[in-house]
């Protein structure tokens, strides 16, 4: 299935855009998509235990569970305001 | 001039129009306090000498973490009515980043509640800086956002309360 990768700030300066159109395994998750975001672009994989992710623009976890056709965003740390 | 209470532009903020907004489509004489912040770019930052700051959003999940805040301020505080605006894009030293402002009828509320949102936008709100000093350039990196994280929000509450 087909997911959509949108990265943000630092990463998608070191993914080099800021979307990416991947297909993953079925019964994948966020951490899936994660590794395969890593295995392509290493630099980003340290970037792992600061991370959020998000599922069709809401909050999701790693373990979450994702569907042909989401979006799943990796959201390094935050610094607004 | 916003037409939502929780927004995100590209223009530059205006302060009054937002706390108008706040204090509009409410009876009359309902709020006797409109407290407000306004977060401004400083020149000056871990001893570097900052030229611009370049802000940028994942839009429809900011708007979000503000509707979670906005819905956390309810719980401490139900009186208050709550607008939130951040800007995105390149902004200048002394522009506003961020204008919060918060209506109650007595001022206490409203001034808690003004703290606690700008305490929760940085833990929370899919939104990020890159700094332009002199001689280089970097993203600043805060909280990692999990608007599920209990301590961050009772850190946030006490610095509300303190």
């Amino acid at each position: 299935m087909r997911i959509t990768i949108l990265v943000f700030a630092r990463l998608r300066d070191l993914a080099g855009s800021p979307r990416l159109v991947r297909a993953v395994p079925e019964g994948a998750t966020v951490d899936t998509v994660w590794q395969a975001l890593a295995a392509e672009f290493p630099a980003v994989a340290p970037y792992r235990g600061s991370v959020s992710a998000a599922v069709n623009a809401d909050y999701a976890r790693f373990t979450t569970p994702v569907a042909d056709g989401n979006e799943v965003a990796f959201l390094p740390p935050v610094s607004g305001g | 001039m916003p037409t939502t209470l929780l927004s995100i532009t590209d223009d530059p903020i205006d302060m009054a129009s937002v706390v108008r907004l706040v204090e509009a489509g409410e009876p009359a004489g309902r709020f006797g306090a409109v407290t407000s912040f306004l977060g401004i770019v400083r020149g000056e930052n871990l001893g570097r000498r900052v030229v611009e700051l370049e802000y940028e959003a994942y839009e429809p999940l900011a708007i979000k973490a503000f509707e979670i805040i906005s819905a956390e301020v309810a719980g401490h505080w139900p009186t208050i009515r709550l607008a939130v605006q951040h800007r995105i894009g390149r902004l200048l030293i002394g522009e506003a980043s961020i204008v919060i402002a918060a209506a109650s009828p007595h001022r206490a509320e409203a001034f808690q509640a003004c703290r606690y949102v700008i305490e929760r936008v940085k833990q929370i709100a899919p939104i990020w800086k890159r700094e332009v000093f002199e001689g280089g350039e970097a993203w600043v990196e805060g909280a990692t956002a999990d608007p599920t994280d209990a301590a961050a929000r009772e850190a946030a509450y006490g610095r509300a309360c303190g």
